[in-house]
């Protein structure tokens, strides 16, 4: 397949210093391949390099070194910019437009013919749930709001590839949900996704691939299954009504009891160890199960791995 | 063509801003007020009406100018509601070209309010006087010539709406308001740099004053208010010139704030 975007050892430098101007660097050689038609996450810490590497995309910033093609075209390309959306940040817009106007103006810079506008404006408003409010100016919008005209105005071309810069900030828990169903949904209609994010939680439960940036390097990329070690690690055993004397009973078999309440404990056991028999234990003693599960690595393990190897000493 | 849709945003967003209603309110406030004052000197009434009418339109018009125009291209930046527009199939040029025609479409609407403004207070004086009065006039009070300083008056306008544009492509807000009235002041008291070797007697000095004179832009014949209103001939070979300085001018600064904002970065 085909790659929707493609970087080759892209580097961004920063002067920084008010009178002895030194380079700083914010992009450090990245180089990357998104696949047409697959949700990419792009994950760091804050400071990473993850905005400026969405700004050299969008050519809101020139390169120092290297470069980078969104759909088989050098980044910059009218051409290509036609087939994008963009979703900055933060994102700020006008004051005094109303969201339709805004939309109307951004889809004007496309060419659409005003009927076709009105269809479009109309439909997204719909889709980001601020239909209610688009005879509203901007300056009265509340930041997940003004998120959701960002999302609406990154659609307004039916974009091959979208690129989301953190498009979860500033959204309540049923706004988050309703913007990972249109990702998954843009995936679906064949469309690449590109976003940023440092909540992990949104990684795992949309990304087939993902990259990890930290200090302005690529500390890893790849498939979620390939990048996480899938064995298990440890058993975590939820027990409540266990007195401290059967704790201690349990001695080392037990890794760490970490209590939750009033004879309320959180057990870990190490994976040689079969829970089976600890458990059969806490029950002679008067304990009940509360859950059972499985330790396996989680992104943020691999993240918390990444960036320390890395050593970015920023976060 | 992308750049007309950018223009009426710009305008469409300038005329919903209050910084403009206010500006424009207190102009022909200060016209309407014109006409009181005008009854304190007699026989110098239309003069005074005209006068202040005049000052108005430039004084708010150039605040209008410099505001609204730097506002809307470093406040852009700053805010970073131009990440979403450079996103779109946009060149950074037709963005620039752009934001200048709506903001002389914002000025044009303005003055012309203003203009109008002054227009009805005179008509109204002109009404209400006797012919004895009109005999002292040197100009009727509804002289069409009064259009030709208006012109001119937009003119220098659109040249300094240039100047605001320039700086903020580059600058942010603040300064870039002060150096566009830096520049506006100094483009009005300009003549002095030219003669400058007549009150120093150092060579390189007067050299410098002389390179300034050429670079800095010259203001000064804009300035034909008080010819209009003491009813002296302005020739059209003269606004054509001074026309085409202000053109040449105009499309210097806009090709360099081209450049300059074709190759910055956004941080």
């Amino acid at each position: 397949m085909s790659a929707a975007i493609l970087t080759e050892d892209l580097s961004k430098d920063y002067a920084v210093g008010f009178w002895r101007k030194r380079p700083y660097r914010a992009l450090d050689r990245l180089s990357l391949e998104v696949r047409t038609g697959e949700i990419f996450g792009f994950l760091g810490p804050n400071g990473a390099g993850k905005t400026t590497t969405l700004k050299l995309l969008m050519q809101l910033v020139f390169p120092t070194s290297g470069r980078a093609e969104i759909l088989g075209r050098p980044v910059g390309d009218i051409a290509a910019r036609r087939r994008i959306g963009y979703l900055a940040e933060n994102p700020y817009f006008y004051d005094y437009l109303t969201a339709e106007e805004l939309l109307s103006y951004f889809a004007s810079l496309f060419g659409f013919t005003a009927a076709d506008r009105k269809a479009r404006v109309a439909r997204l408003l719909d889709q980001v749930g601020i239909a209610g409010e688009r005879r509203l100016q901007l300056r009265k919008f509340s930041k997940g709001m003004l998120q959701r005209v960002g999302i609406a105005q990154a659609l307004i071309n039916d974009p091959e590839v979208v690129f989301l810069d953190e498009p979860m900030s500033g959204l309540d828990p049923l706004g988050r949900r309703e913007v990972r169903a249109l990702m998954l949904r843009l995936r679906d209609e064949g469309r690449t996704v590109f976003f940023s994010s440092h909540i992990l939680a949104d990684a795992e439960a949309l990304c087939s691939r993902v990259a990890i940036l930290a200090g302005g390097r690529l500390t890893a990329t790849g498939a979620l299954g390939d990048m996480l070690a899938f064995e298990v690690r440890g058993w975590e055993l939820v027990v409540s009504d266990l007195t401290p004397g059967a704790l201690e009973k349990l001695g080392s078999r037990v890794r760490r009891a970490t209590a939750i309440a009033d004879k309320r404990y959180t057990l870990e056991i190490a994976p040689d160890m079969a829970p089976e028999r600890v458990l059969a234990e806490v029950i002679a003693a008067g304990g009940r199960l509360v859950s059972l599960s499985p330790i396996r690595e989680t992104l943020e393990d691999l993240f918390v791995r990444q960036v320390a190897v890395s050593g970015d000493r920023r976060w | 063509m992308v750049v007309p849709k950018i223009a009426v945003s710009v305008f469409r967003e300038s005329v919903r801003d209050k910084v403009l209603y206010n500006l424009v309110f207190f102009a022909v406030l200060l016209m309407a007020a014109s006409y009181l004052i005008g009854q304190l000197t007699a026989g110098q009434e239309v003069k005074i009406m005209k006068d202040l009418g005049l000052a108005a339109t430039a004084v708010f018009g150039l605040f209008i100018a410099v505001f609204i125009g730097i506002g809307l291209v470093s406040k852009e930046v700053e805010r970073r509601s131009i990440y979403a527009l450079l996103s779109k199939p946009v060149r950074r040029e037709e963005l620039v070209l752009g934001k200048y025609a709506g903001l002389v479409l914002t000025l044009v609407i303005n003055v012309s309010v203003m203009a109008i403004a002054l227009y009805a207070v005179l008509a109204y004086y002109d009404y209400t006087v006797t012919g004895l009065a009109r005999e002292r006039w040197e100009a009727p009070a509804l002289d069409p010539n009064l259009l030709k300083a208006v012109a001119m008056i937009l003119i220098e306008l659109m040249l300094v709406t240039a100047i605001a544009l320039f700086f903020s492509t580059f600058s942010t807000p603040m300064l870039s308001a002060v150096l566009t009235f830096g520049l506006y002041i100094i483009g009005h008291f300009n003549a002095d740099l030219k003669n400058f070797e007549q009150v120093v007697e150092s060579a390189p000095a007067a050299w410098l004053a002389r390179a300034l004179y050429y670079v800095l832009p010259n203001l000064a014949p804009f300035d034909i208010k008080a010819d209009i209103v003491h009813g002296r001939a302005v020739s059209l070979g003269y606004m054509a010139w001074t026309a085409g300085y202000a053109a040449l001018y105009i499309g210097t600064l806009l090709i360099l704030s081209m450049l300059i904002f074709s190759r910055r970065d956004f941080k």
